[in-house]
């Protein structure tokens, strides 16, 4: 095999895993935080990638433009559903948030079906076929735009979590909610707002991914089994983890699309899912047990 | 066992087979359809409600029990109540084994959850793909009536052996729940640390409750195979049927003997309902019945969060008042 095929498979691989860790981004932050898998993240990315491109649709807004106004109105969608929905209707229960999030996803997917029907959709144009030479290698310029803007974001949440006030209460609510309620700091605005967060990353994913790929009601399946293997492999709440794995998944399936075909590259990711919940359910940087 | 707790499930599979007479061929597709996912959710029930370990996956049982049934008697003339016993057997080798691997892994809560949804869809994947499978293009029964082939020219006949079914595994239910078994599963439930501690093995009683629960799911998979007569991967393996049976169970009271049956029957009925009320208006429209589904499992956790069945004796108990 050409060693060109390889370095661009392996190209290729770290750009797509770019988009698979923001969206673990948001997973990994609402884990960390609220100890829950949230299992209407790929609806919610399916709303966000919906949003997005009725944006362009009727008013001819560019996704990247698109990427600062959907983001603060997600943040703000998922603060009022974590507060206002999630959060009251499980009575503060693990079992329960896990059940009232699963109805989600099934609430929103199939409202989207019925609003849009099954058809997919696209931007249009030729935006998606863009390349840009470097080196030997051809790279899709909307997806290198997309591991820049993923990179970006995934430095400015780690800033907001380190350095702000609002971090530290987060970080604080973490750790230990009951030590942070009696600091004075609120956990349900705590964990709305890091479901909000949650959600910002899902609005500026949608953006980065929408110029070269397609819309559908439950696009986000496609790709919430891979965000919650990268946060499996990464360790369920860590950042580095989220970001690190996404890039190890792009790879992989790259890789392995290239070697073994298609088909069997999604039967891959379930496999390193299963592998690594059973053998090492803390991932590589969890720190849990 | 406490005869209070399993009349009312009893008379009401009594009316319930007893329609046949009276009701028309919707009710009964209705009432089929309703009972298959009663029969699947009675054995999420042994394992969530009682045991305590949430399952994103049932279909992993369901599918297995029904392409059992399916594949023995097209690709090996097997008589389908011998695959009937078979795809049981195999439902509750699968949940053994997917018990094996997570609950020695430690794995509970959402990670339990998210396993078992990975398991059904990697056995969702390996039968579209296999070839005795029939891979996409799934697999048909051949057409032959008759009881010795668990096939039945009526309805009504269907029905009457899925309410036997039903009511066989509703005894079971009961009676587990007034044994040492029972106990065993509530107390592994409640607190495991407190259960070792008194001596329960927790392992073996959750592989116990697994291997049951897959069997008595890939049970109402047979009876689906033979019911419908074809099967594809994203029917026997797919989402909707480890959804359903979950709300069922959820919306009918989890850990009770009768919440599966009577919240596979609301469940239905209202998505019927729905589907019905919006068609008149809007004319079919998709997914209308899964967003009522969906909505029926957030407010049954947020309002009843005991389920039905405790709503329902809460306001028997106020009216005898």
């Amino acid at each position: 095999m050409p060693l060109e095929l390889i370095a661009e498979a392996v190209a290729n691989g770290l750009l797509a895993g770019a988009a698979y860790a923001l969206v673990a981004l948001g997973l990994t932050l609402v884990y960390g935080v609220l100890h829950i898998v949230n299992f209407a993240h790929g609806a919610l990315l399916s709303v966000a990638m919906f949003a997005a491109w009725g944006l362009h649709a009727a008013f001819g807004l560019d996704p990247y433009t698109a990427i600062l106004p959907l983001a603060v109105a997600f943040f703000g969608f998922g603060y009022a559903l974590q507060r206002w929905v999630i959060g009251p209707a499980s009575h503060g229960d693990d079992g329960n948030t896990l059940l009232v999030t699963l109805g989600l996803s099934i609430v929103i997917e199939n409202a989207l079906l019925a609003l849009f029907r099954s058809d997919t959709r696209t931007l249009g144009g030729d935006a998606g076929f863009d390349v840009v030479e470097i080196g030997p290698m051809l790279l899709s310029r909307p997806r290198l735009i997309g591991f820049g803007v993923a990179l970006v974001t995934a430095a400015l949440l780690w800033a907001l979590l380190a350095l702000t006030d609002t971090g530290r209460a987060i970080r604080a609510v973490a750790k230990e909610k009951l030590g942070a309620q009696l600091c004075g700091i609120d956990p349900r605005h705590v964990y709305a707002v890091t479901f909000g967060l949650g959600c910002a990353c899902l609005a500026v994913a949608a953006c980065l991914l929408l110029p070269t790929f397609y819309v559908n009601p439950r696009v986000g399946n496609a790709f919430v089994l891979v965000a919650f293997t990268i946060v499996v492999l990464g360790g369920m709440g860590s950042i580095p983890g989220a970001l690190v794995g996404g890039l190890f998944v792009g790879l992989v399936e790259s890789l392995g699309g290239l070697l073994l075909g298609e088909s069997l590259g999604q039967l891959g990711i379930f496999l390193i899912f299963i592998l690594v919940l059973l053998l090492r359910p803390t991932g590589l940087f969890g720190a849990r047990a | 066992m406490n005869p209070r707790e399993v009349l009312p499930g009893l008379v009401l599979l009594a009316v319930i087979a007893v329609l046949p007479l009276v009701a028309s061929n919707v009710v009964l597709n209705f009432l089929l359809s309703s009972l298959i996912v009663a029969l699947a959710a009675q054995g999420w029930n042994l394992l969530g409600g009682y045991a305590g370990q949430l399952s994103f996956g049932h279909a992993a049982f369901f599918g297995t029990g029904a392409y059992a049934t399916a594949v023995l008697q097209i690709r090996y003339g097997v008589n389908a109540w011998v695959g009937l016993a078979v795809g049981i057997a195999l439902g509750a080798a699968v949940g053994w084994v997917i018990g094996a691997l997570s609950f020695r892994a430690r794995l509970r809560g959402s990670y339990f959850a998210l396993v078992t949804l990975a398991f059904a869809e990697v056995l969702r994947i390996l039968a579209n793909a296999a070839d005795f499978t029939g891979g996409a293009s799934g697999l048909l029964i051949r057409l032959s009536p008759g009881v010795e082939n668990l096939q039945f020219a009526s309805r009504a006949a269907f029905l009457w052996l899925l309410a036997s079914a039903v009511a066989a595994v509703l005894l079971l239910t009961a009676w587990i729940a007034h044994h040492r078994f029972g106990a065993h599963l509530v107390a592994v439930r409640e607190n495991e640390d407190a259960a070792r501690a008194l001596g329960v093995d927790v392992l073996r009683t959750k592989l116990r409750a697994i291997a049951l629960s897959g069997g008595v799911t890939a049970a109402a998979g047979c009876l689906y195979a033979q019911n419908f007569l074809y099967l594809d991967a994203n029917i026997a393996y797919g989402t909707w049927i480890s959804i359903e049976v979950l709300i069922a169970c959820v919306l009918g009271g989890t850990g009770t003997v009768l919440g599966p049956v009577v919240g596979a029957l609301a469940l239905h009925g209202v998505g019927e309902l729905a589907k019905l009320a919006l068609g008149r208006v809007a004319g079919p429209v998709p997914g209308v019945d899964l967003v009522v589904f969906g909505a029926l499992l957030i407010l049954a956790v947020a309002f009843l969060p005991r389920g039905m069945m405790a709503g329902l004796q809460r306001l028997t108990r106020g009216l005898a008042r």
